[in-house]
C-alpha cells in the first residue's frame, strides 16, 4: 500500500484491479448459448442495491433460476461508489466484467461510448418495449442503438418528519426561501435542524440548480451552462442554508449521516430518493411509517425541478453468454419482477402496466413518485453524463467551506466542463 | 551472471516506465486505446503529441496549486514522524520493565493493513457520529469540523500519516541507537557530560547514516502516499487534501473517458521530482561527509 500511482505503472495498474477484480466477479460464463433451445451456463449480474435493498434483489435475481433450471445466475452485490469504476476496469481489462450489470442512468451512455456494451436491438433482451414509460427509454439510447433495458426509475423528493413539521408548527416547505424561514421556528420548538444538505454527493446539487432555471450543459446545442448565474445562485442557496443553521452538511459519509440524522429525529427534513425509503422507516423516527412525509423538492427562486435518476440493466458486449445473459435482462424488467420490487422496496417501475396493479397504485410512495418522475428534469445522456459530477462536487464543496465564492465556483466548473467537452461552447 | 537481474529489472521497472513515458507523449485515454471486448476488437487510435501534455499541465494553476500543498504536507508529515519516532526510540532504549509490550504496541499500527486503519479514523473523524467528536461533546466542546473544513482535514489527514509512520521510525532508530557502543555514553558520563550534551554528541553523529535513509526513504513515500488521502478525504473537502499522485488518478480513474495520457504526464512529473530531491538530499548529505 505504501505506493502511490506513478504514470509508468498508471496502465499496469488498471490490469491489477482488473485482476482484482476477477477473483470476485467474472469466472467463466459457461458456453452456455441456446443448445437445443434451452438456455444453460453461468450469467454473473453485478448488483448495485443498498444494504436495505441488496436481500431483495438477490432473491429476485436468482429466481430466474427456477424458469431456466439449467443457468446459474451468480449474483455479486457491488456498492455503488465502486461500482463504476471496477466495471471500467475489469471491461476494459477484457477480464472478470460481469455478463449483466445494474448501471445508473448515467454510466449508460458512458459505458456503451467505450464499446463496452451490447446493444440489445432485436435481441429478447428488448421485451414489450411500448410498456416503457418514455423518459425511463431515454437514458438507454445511445447514437441510435439501445444499450440497456430500463428496470427502475427515481427522482428526488423531499423526506419529511410529519411529527416534527407539527411540533414545530410550520407546514411543508414548497420553496428553500420557506424553509430557511421556517427553520428557525422548527429549531426552537423542537431542537431538530430543518434539512440535511448533502454536500458530498453533487446529485443533490442538481435541485438547487434546476430551481433556478439552470442546467449542467445544453447537449443539443453543445452549450456548456454551468456557469451562467443560475449556478451561482444556487451555490448561494446552499452556502445560505448551510450558514444560516437552516442545515446541517457533511463533505464527507453523507449517505450515512443522512440517513441516520433523519432517522433519529435530529434534521426535520432531508432530500432524497425512493432507495431510502426502507432505510429511513427502519429508524426509531418513523416507529410509526406513516411519519414518514414525501414532498416535492423546494423549489428555487424561479423553478422547480429534481433530476430524473434509476437502474438500467445492460449487457457487457464480452459476455461470453449472451443467449443467456439477454433473458435474464428481459427477467429483471419484466413486469412480474418490477411488480415484486416495488412491493418489497418501493421502488418505481419502468413499465406502464405496473402502474396499473392496485397494490402498486395504492402503495403511498408510488403515489407521491410518479407525478414528481414525470415532472423529473431528464439529464443530458451523453458519454461524457457522468464525469460532470466531479467538478461540481469539488465546487460545492469549496463554496460550502468557503474557500471558493460562489461565482468562482460556477466558473471553475465551466472551465472543468470545457476541458472535458472538447466541442463545447 | 547479471542476466537475470537485468531481465527482471526490466520487465518489472523498465518496461511500464517506458510505456508510462510514451503514454505521456500521446493523446491515450479510455476511448482510443486498443482493446478487446468479446469478438469486438478495437483498434489503437491515439496520437504522437510531443509534449503538449507537459505542456499542459505546467501551465494549469492546478499542478502548482497542488505542489504547494504536497510539499507542505510531506514536510509536515516527515518532520512529525521522525522527532515522534526518535522521542520514543530513546525512551525505549534502555532497560525498562515490560519494553517487549511496549515494543509490540508501538509496532501495532504498521501490522494492520493501512486501509483498514484509515477506515478505523475515517469513523473516528465522523462529524455527525463519530466517537472523537462524541468525546469532545462529554468535555463540552463544540463539534470539530474533522474532515469537511479545509484546514482541519489538512491537519487530520497529517496526523492519520503521522499516526502511520512512527512504527517505521521507531524501528529503524532503535536499531540505530542500539548500533552505539555503550561504552562511549559510559566515557562521556566519566567525562560530566549531561544527558543534553551525551544527546547531541553522541546518540545524534550515531544515528546519522540510519536518519538521513529513513528520511529519504518516508519522503519518498508520503509524497506518494495515495491511500491516506484517497480513503480518508478523497483529496477533499473540495481539493483541499488533494496532492498529486491523487489527482493523477483523478485523471485517470475518475474523468470519462478516462485520461491516460495526461495522467502519465503527472506520473513523469512526479518521478522526476522525487528524482530531484533525492539526488540534491544525498548530494547535500555527501557534502557534509556524512554518507558513504
Amino acid at each position: 500500500m505504501r505506493r502511490g500511482i506513478r504514470g509508468a505503472t498508471a496502465t499496469a495498474l488498471v490490469a491489477g484491479l482488473a485482476l482484482a477484480a476477477t477473483a470476485c466477479g467474472g469466472g467463466d460464463g459457461g458456453s452456455g448459448g441456446d443448445s437445443g433451445g434451452e438456455l444453460s451456463g453461468t450469467v454473473t449480474f453485478w448488483d448495485t442495491s443498498n444494504d436495505a435493498e441488496k436481500a431483495t434483489y438477490r432473491k429476485l435475481a436468482e429466481g430466474f433460476q427456477k424458469e431456466h433450471p439449467k443457468v446459474r445466475v451468480k449474483y455479486v452485490n457491488v456498492p455503488f461508489g465502486d461500482a463504476n469504476a471496477k466495471f471500467k476496469n475489469a471491461a476494459g481489462g477484457n477480464s472478470g466484467a460481469p455478463d449483466v450489470m445494474r448501471t445508473e442512468v448515467a454510466w449508460t451512455a458512458d459505458f456503451a461510448g467505450l464499446g463496452y456494451l451490447a446493444p440489445l436491438d432485436g435481441t429478447p433482451a428488448l421485451d414489450k418495449t411500448d410498456d416503457y414509460l418514455p423518459q425511463a427509454v431515454g437514458s438507454t439510447k445511445f447514437k441510435g442503438k439501445t444499450y440497456a433495458a430500463p428496470q427502475v426509475i427515481d427522482t428526488l423528493g423531499l423526506f419529511y418528519n410529519k411529527k416534527l413539521l407539527k411540533d414545530a408548527g410550520v407546514g411543508v416547505p414548497k420553496t428553500f426561501d420557506e424553509l430557511a424561514t421556517a427553520a428557525k421556528k422548527i429549531k426552537s420548538k423542537t431542537g431538530a435542524t430543518a434539512l440535511y444538505l448533502r454536500g458530498d454527493d453533487p446529485y443533490w446539487f442538481l435541485p438547487y440548480l434546476y430551481g433556478e432555471g439552470g442546467d449542467l450543459v445544453n447537449a443539443r446545442d453543445k452549450v456548456v451552462e454551468i456557469d451562467d448565474g443560475a449556478a451561482v445562485k444556487a451555490f448561494k442557496t446552499i452556502k445560505s442554508l448551510v450558514d444560516s443553521e437552516a442545515a446541517v452538511t457533511d463533505a464527507t459519509d453523507g449517505q450515512e449521516n443522512q440517513l441516520k440524522a433523519l432517522k433519529d429525529g435530529t434534521v426535520a427534513m432531508a432530500v432524497d430518493g425512493p432507495w431510502d425509503i426502507e432505510g429511513a422507516r427502519a429508524g426509531k423516527a418513523f416507529k410509526d411509517k406513516k411519519n414518514l412525509g414525501v414532498a416535492p423538492v423546494p423549489a428555487g427562486s424561479t423553478a422547480q425541478g429534481s433530476p430524473q435518476g434509476g437502474w438500467n440493466l445492460s449487457v457487457y458486449a464480452g459476455s461470453k453468454n449472451l443467449q443467456a445473459s439477454y433473458a435474464f435482462v428481459k427477467y429483471m424488467s419484466s413486469a412480474k419482477v418490477q411488480q415484486q420490487t416495488n412491493e418489497k422496496l418501493s421502488l418505481l417501475p419502468t413499465r406502464k402496466s405496473v402502474y396499473e396493479v392496485p397494490a402498486v397504485k395504492d402503495n403511498e410512495m408510488v403515489r407521491f413518485f410518479k407525478p414528481a418522475v414525470d415532472g423529473a428534469v431528464q439529464r443530458p445522456w451523453i458519454a461524457e453524463g457522468n464525469s460532470l459530477f466531479e467538478p461540481i462536487k469539488v465546487q460545492m464543496n469549496k463554496v460550502l467551506t468557503g474557500a471558493s465564492s460562489p461565482e468562482q465556483a460556477a466558473k471553475a466548473a465551466g472551465d472543468a466542463y470545457r476541458k472535458l467537452l472538447k466541442d463545447y461552447k | 551472471m547479471v542476466a537475470p537481474v537485468v531481465l527482471v529489472i526490466g520487465v518489472i521497472i523498465g518496461y511500464p516506465l517506458v510505456r508510462g513515458v510514451f503514454l505521456s507523449l500521446t493523446d491515450a485515454n479510455e476511448a482510443n486505446v486498443e482493446r478487446n471486448i468479446g469478438v469486438n476488437h478495437l483498434p489503437a487510435t491515439y496520437q504522437f503529441t510531443g509534449l503538449d501534455n507537459y505542456k499542459a499541465v505546467l501551465a494549469d494553476g492546478v499542478f502548482w496549486d497542488r505542489l504547494g500543498w504536497t510539499v507542505l504536507w510531506t514536510v509536515g508529515c516527515v518532520s512529525l514522524t521522525f522527532l515522534i519516532g526518535l522521542a520514543l526510540a530513546n525512551m525505549l532504549n534502555r532497560t525498562l520493565r515490560g519494553r517487549t509490550f511496549y515494543r509490540l504496541a508501538l509496532i501495532l499500527p504498521w501490522a494492520i493493513p493501512a486501509f483498514i486503519s484509515v477506515f478505523t479514523w475515517r469513523m473516528l473523524y465522523n462529524e455527525k457520529n463519530g466517537i472523537l467528536n462524541k468525546l469532545l461533546a462529554g468535555g463540552g466542546i463544540d463539534a470539530v469540523p474533522w474532515l469537511n473544513d479545509p484546514t482541519w482535514a489538512k491537519l487530520s489527514v497529517i496526523a492519520v500519516n503521522v499516526w502511520l509512520g512512527v512504527p517505521f521510525m521507531l524501528v529503524a532508530l532503535l536499531g540505530g541507537l542500539q548500533s552505539i557502543p555503550g561504552e562511549l555514553y559510559e566515557a562521556a558520563e566519566m567525562d560530566g557530560a549531561g544527558p543534553w550534551q551525551r544527546f547531541r554528541n553522541i546518540t545524534v553523529p550515531g544515528l546519522r547514516a540510519v536518519s538521513s535513509t529513513v528520511i529519504l526513504l518516508s519522503t519518498i513515500w508520503t509524497f506518494n502516499m495515495f491511500p491516506v488521502i484517497f480513503l480518508l478525504t478523497r483529496g477533499g473537502p473540495g481539493d483541499a487534501t488533494e496532492i498529486l499522485v491523487t489527482y493523477a488518478y483523478r485523471l485517470s480513474f475518475l474523468d470519462s473517458p478516462r485520461n491516460f495520457s495526461e495522467s502519465a504526464a503527472w506520473g513523469v512529473l512526479i518521478l522526476l521530482l522525487l528524482s530531484v530531491v533525492a539526488v540534491v538530499y544525498r548530494r547535500a548529505l555527501r557534502k557534509q561527509g556524512e554518507v558513504c
